[in-house]
């Protein structure tokens, strides 16, 4: 299982609480997971990545295992710890606005 | 007995007023999508259950929401923007080249004749077109590759079409206008367009006959009398009577001719309304009143409505979208403020109450009329 760690607002557009448990993978990424995501919640396509680019919003970070890992490559393996759902994969959204 | 339904997108959720006929007492429900940015929400006039909502952050960009039961329940549709073909670039605000880039829906229209059809207008400008009621959209790319479109320039707020028009007598011609760019025409259902903007005198342009580059700031017609329009331009009130083909100025006495809203009356399509700020560098009402103002005589004679409106330390601006009109006699108009108020005045405007007061910034307002 792959656990992903969604901010409020888009917890409330994909109608879920807490963690979203997705399928197990054998070498998960940032892509495969939000590839995953997007497909068990089609709300949330465009509000994390960019339609057609699949480049991450600008006011997007990626954390796992207390990492921010948002500037690694998209097709890096993510921690062990989020493949084998002892940590989740966290979607952030930056601090600014009001 | 008719019913009013208001639709009021704030900076900060989306929220439901809704009256019997009498427009005497309201009830708010909300706020809908709270911490959400609601642009525009807009009903079909073929079915006025049919609500469409355009919801965005910058976080997290732009969302579609579609209510089938006049707002009780909502679902996500399609929410895919993406320019026909290879974008190209308009102008910059420093005179540069700059890609197309799409940012948020600002004005969401339907379909006159049917409930599944509605129409988007987005910055950076373009006109989208959904057919299945907001699942997928297609740009009518028509617009965006007139051969002006490189000139376009955004306005402070963006490079945004905020204003559509439909014409009731034939669907297929329709006017549109974008900030910095000026107002457009088609004939063909959104294949072609033509700027309209003859007549149009903007200060900053060196060329006072410049086809286009007019920061037009809402543009708005009496469905009874589609060939007369009214324009809030960044400075001057306009009026044409020829479709757009030329603009005359109507300002007259008014205390300042800059603004946002402008609104016609649902059945006197003479009667107009403004709301008046100090200049584009002040965005507040001149004098710290807040006064619409209202021509009955289809511009130039303009008398203040003040009639519970403040008239003393006011300082909230009333944006584009932020003011519509019912079709029931009186005339029901309404308008929110950046102040979080929203005024409805059951009586042609003579006098006004506010209906809610400590709403988030009133992005915009419109009226629904149930029977």
């Amino acid at each position: 299982m792959i656990r992903v760690l969604l901010p409020h607002h888009l917890r409330t557009l994909a109608g879920v609480e807490g963690e979203v448990a997705l399928d197990a993978q054998e070498r998960p990424t940032q892509r495969t997971v939000l590839d995953a995501l997007e497909a068990s919640y089609p709300a949330l396509r465009g509000t994390i990545r960019d339609y057609g680019t699949a480049k991450r919003r600008d006011f997007i970070r990626f954390f796992a295992c207390g990492q921010d890992v948002t500037h690694d490559s998209p097709d890096d393996p993510l921690p062990d710890e989020v493949a084998s759902g002892a940590a989740p994969f966290r979607v952030v959204g930056a601090m600014a606005g009001g | 007995m008719s019913k009013v339904r208001l639709l009021v997108g704030t900076r900060k959720g989306a929220f439901v007023l809704t009256s019997d006929g009498t427009r005497d007492d309201w009830n708010v429900e909300g706020p809908l999508f709270a911490g959400w940015e609601m642009y525009h929400l807009n009903g079909s006039p073929v079915d006025p259950d049919r609500l469409y909502a355009s919801q965005s952050t910058g976080w997290h960009g732009q969302i579609v929401q579609r209510s089938d039961d006049g707002g009780k329940n909502w679902e996500t549709v399609g929410n895919e923007f993406t320019y026909d073909g290879v974008p190209g670039t308009h102008q910059w605000y420093d005179g540069t080249q700059h890609p197309w880039e799409f940012a948020r829906i600002w004005h969401l229209e339907p379909s006159l004749t049917d409930a599944d059809t509605v129409y988007a207008g987005v910055e950076d400008a373009a006109l989208f077109k959904s057919v299945d009621a907001g699942q997928t959209w297609h740009e009518l790319s028509g617009l965006r590759d007139h051969r002006t479109g490189p000139q376009w320039q955004p306005g402070a707020g963006g490079l945004c079409l905020h204003s559509i028009l439909i014409d009731p007598e034939d669907p297929q011609r329709m006017f549109v206008a974008i900030s910095a760019a000026g107002a457009f025409r088609t004939v063909d259902g959104g294949e072609t367009w033509e700027p309209i903007n003859k007549g149009l005198r903007s200060g900053e342009l060196p060329d006072e006959d410049r086809e286009v580059g007019h920061c037009v700031h809402r543009i708005a017609m009496n469905p009874s009398r589609p060939n007369t329009l009214f324009m809030q331009k960044h400075w001057h009130v306009m009026r044409s009577d020829d479709g757009g083909d030329s603009w005359q100025k109507v300002s007259g006495n008014l205390p300042s001719d800059f603004g946002f809203p402008i609104a016609v009356h649902p059945h006197e399509p003479d009667t107009v309304y403004v709301v008046p700020i100090k200049s584009d560098s002040e965005h507040v009402p001149p004098d710290g009143k807040l006064r619409v103002y209202r021509s009955k005589t289809g511009g130039n004679e303009w008398e203040a409505l003040t009639d519970g409106l403040p008239q003393e330390h006011c300082y909230v601006n009333v944006l584009r979208d932020a003011m519509s009109v019912d079709r029931l006699d009186p005339g029901g108009i309404y308008f929110g403020t950046t102040g979080g108020q929203v005024y409805a005045s059951a009586d042609d405007g003579d006098s006004w109450t506010a209906i809610v007061r400590d709403l988030p910034a009133v992005l915009s307002v419109e009226a629904q009329t149930l029977s």
